[in-house]
């Protein structure tokens, strides 16, 4: 880790920007993260990725800031869901890497990603269409249980406690995200906007330092958007640390603390929501001409 | 149900409820009789449950002894040797449920662990193997372990294949086996291994109670590790274990990327598969009381994979239905023992047709006490949300009910 890659943090200048960064301490004390809260969490380092001939990130460089939420966004094809992907692990990074506490994660397998700390959901919908609700919620969950088989077969004692608590906080998490009373539906046949909410519940499930949402909002009505920013600062307060992409301008503006804008793979900008909004940069590749009103 | 009744008076919010009333009522219409049957089963309290599985339990060990008539499979073939022959196949199949059914790794080469298994009971016991002898009965753990570490050995490099390669490697996998036991000299080929050992014990004119000609014993034998067996898969499917199963099935990726060691878990299903395939075998090898290379070709295989395919992939009961009718059927109708294989080709067909999931299509209960857990939200659902359980943060919780209404 070099000290010349990492910026300065100005708690007080992040506060004043609404960035109500005592709250994650507060919500969540117990939680085991050896950062404080308004340094880097997640540092991505000079991370490429190569398909062939088509760089799809060029020298991608940003952080997450323990207790923030970061919005990373650009056009179409901008290299979102890739550099997304290869944070998490689902591609090999040509070259660069991701430190998650200043530990690299390069090289790590998937499921040992998720273990350290760094959850995601998906852009299409990926559950687990013939389980309940709950039982997706609990499959997060196993992430962090010990039964090995042997104790699964014989029904040992730490295997019933960790079966009786997981019931018990994967409907708290259901009913955090607001479809407790859903629990038993098999989760194929939840409605669309429940099935988003089900795959934030099971991402929080696995209990992670960063939690990643991949167009979380796509498909929505502006009544459910705006249901969806209240749910993210809401994680946000109760600890959790969020990277969001999205599309949806004005969603991107209202709940996100910092923005980061790729452009072509390249990292086009990086700032508050209002510096972006008026990086002339910005305004030409992705919110069109000066004149429109984009929030 | 209470959508049907009056007019909606949010309509949005009812919209959705009703699509999921209707979804949910469509799934059972397609379900028809035998789905009526498994939800009204769930629908029981506990305690009748088991007083009803004590009652099929009776009944399944009287089969052999009762000889119902119109289902004997006599005068053509002897009903007690037909029903260990049931019990077999329907043991095979809960061990091959495990991989198919529940990880959905398409095994197409399970008769291998089978014949693991025989081999390792004959050459054990048989008096034609120069090898070590042992009583029969250690045979059976003996058999499993060997079973396991082939299930180990095929598994690690072929699990990284998906879908069609794996099956097709597994396949490969099952010949293999085959034809070892063809050109390997100690394995005898054709020749095979004769008096392959049995349980000890005498019945009082002391005759040996297990014997080849007497299906009853090894019915009951068989019978009573099917129910072990089917409890100790129970207390799978009820863990993380069948959860990280059922997870790799709906979705690997997502299940890996869940935290699921997907590799470890496809793995143990494999081993777990393998292990009851090879204990299958050696009570097959006991029973009969002849093993050689002629009674495990991929067709053997097929007709396994067959006998999940029509129980219901992924419910144990129903591939104990599935195995004990693969056995049956051609037992039963010896006219048309011959056809047995255009038969099962044809009733798979419909059976893919009209009901996709099996004859007993019921779904896995993944949760060890998901029950009170549904029951409690379903109760509540009536008198309204009374928020009694601890949310992560009660405000955060109240904030959202405030953001649904």
């Amino acid at each position: 880790m070099s000290e010349a890659l990492e910026p300065e943090i100005d708690v007080e200048a992040l506060a004043s920007r609404g960035v109500d960064l005592e709250v994650a301490e507060r919500v969540a004390p117990d939680r085991d993260i050896a950062v404080k809260v308004g340094d880097p969490l997640v540092q991505v380092q000079n991370l490429t990725m190569k398909f062939g001939g088509l760089t799809a990130l060029d020298n991608v460089t940003f952080d997450i800031l323990r207790g923030e939420i970061l919005g990373l966004i650009g056009p179409n094809g901008a290299g979102k869901t890739t550099c997304f992907n290869a944070m998490t692990g689902v591609y090999k990074p040509s070259s660069g890497k991701v430190l998650l506490e200043g530990k690299s994660l390069g090289g790590l397998a998937q499921h040992k990603i998720t273990r350290q700390g760094l959850a995601r959901t998906f852009q299409n919908i990926r559950l687990f269409g013939e389980m309940t609700a709950l039982e997706n919620v609990v499959v997060g969950l196993d992430a962090r249980h010990r039964t090995s088989v042997g104790g699964a077969l014989l029904r040992l004692p730490t295997h019933v406690r960790e079966e009786k608590s997981a019931i018990e906080r994967g409907m708290a998490l259901l009913e955090f995200v607001g479809i407790a009373d859903h629990a038993q539906f098999l989760s194929r046949h939840l409605p669309y906007g429940y099935q988003r909410r089900l795959e934030i519940a099971r991402a929080l499930a696995t209990d992670p330092k960063v939690l990643c949402l991949d167009e979380p909002a796509a498909g929505f009505n502006p009544a459910e958007k705006e249901e969806l920013m209240q749910l993210i600062r809401t994680i946000r307060n109760d600890g959790y640390t969020v990277l969001l992409i999205e599309h949806d301008m004005k969603l991107v503006m209202g709940v996100t603390d910092r923005i980061v804008v790729l452009e072509f793979g390249k990292k086009l900008a990086d700032g508050a929501p209002a510096e972006i909004r008026e990086d002339p940069r910005v305004i030409a590749a992705y919110l069109g001409e000066p004149e429109d009103d984009v929030a | 149900m209470s959508t049907t009744e009056g007019p909606p008076l949010i309509p949005g919010a009812e919209a959705k409820k009703i699509s999921l009333d209707r979804e949910s009522a469509g799934a059972h219409r397609r379900g028809g009789w035998f789905n009526g049957l498994g939800q009204r089963w769930n629908a029981l309290p506990r305690q009748k449950q088991w007083f009803y599985l004590i009652i099929i339990v009776v009944l399944a060990y009287l089969l052999p002894v009762v000889n119902p008539p119109f289902i004997s499979t006599e005068p053509g073939n002897n009903w007690p040797l037909a029903c260990a022959q049931m019990s077999i196949y329907a043991l095979v199949a809960v061990g091959l449920n495990v991989v198919v059914g529940y990880a959905g790794l398409l095994d197409l080469g399970y008769v291998a662990f089978f014949a693991v298994g025989s081999y390792t009971a004959a050459m054990l016991t048989s008096p034609d193997s120069p090898y070590v002898h042992i009583p029969y009965l250690w045979t059976l753990p003996v058999a499993m372990g060997v079973a396991m570490f082939f299930g180990v050995m095929l598994g690690i490099p072929t699990l990284r294949l998906r879908g069609d390669y794996l099956a097709i490697v597994t396949l490969g996998f099952g010949e293999i086996v085959r034809i070892m036991a063809t050109i390997i000299p100690a394995m005898k080929g054709q020749v095979g291994f004769q008096n392959v050992g049995h349980p000890p014990g005498t019945d009082a004119a002391g005759n040996a109670i297990f014997l080849n000609s007497n299906g009853t014993p090894w019915y009951w034998l068989t019978l009573s590790v099917i129910i072990v067996v089917l409890l100790l898969a129970g207390n799978l499917e009820r863990s993380r274990v069948g959860r990280a199963w059922i997870a790799i099935r709906e979705d690997e990726d997502a299940a890996e990327i869940m935290g699921v060691p997907t590799f470890k878990y496809k793995v143990w299903a494999f081993v777990i598969g393998a292990s009851v395939g090879g204990l299958s075998g050696a009570l097959f090898a006991g029973q009969v009381g002849f093993v050689n290379n002629q009674k495990f070709d991929v067709v053997t295989s097929v007709l396994f994979l067959c006998a999940v395919v029509l129980g219901g992939t992924g419910n144990k009961v129903g591939a104990i239905l599935g195995g004990a009718l693969v056995a049956y059927i051609p037992l039963r109708f010896t006219a048309i023992a011959e056809y047995k294989f255009l038969i099962f080709g044809v009733a798979l067909v419909l059976i893919m047709i009209f009901r996709p999931a099996g004859l007993l299509p019921a779904r896995q209960r993944l949760l060890a006490y998901g029950r009170a857990a549904y029951n409690k939200v379903t109760g509540r659902k009536g008198v309204g949300d009374a928020g009694g359980s601890r949310a992560m943060s009660t405000r955060v919780s109240d904030e959202e009910k405030g953001a649904q209404t």
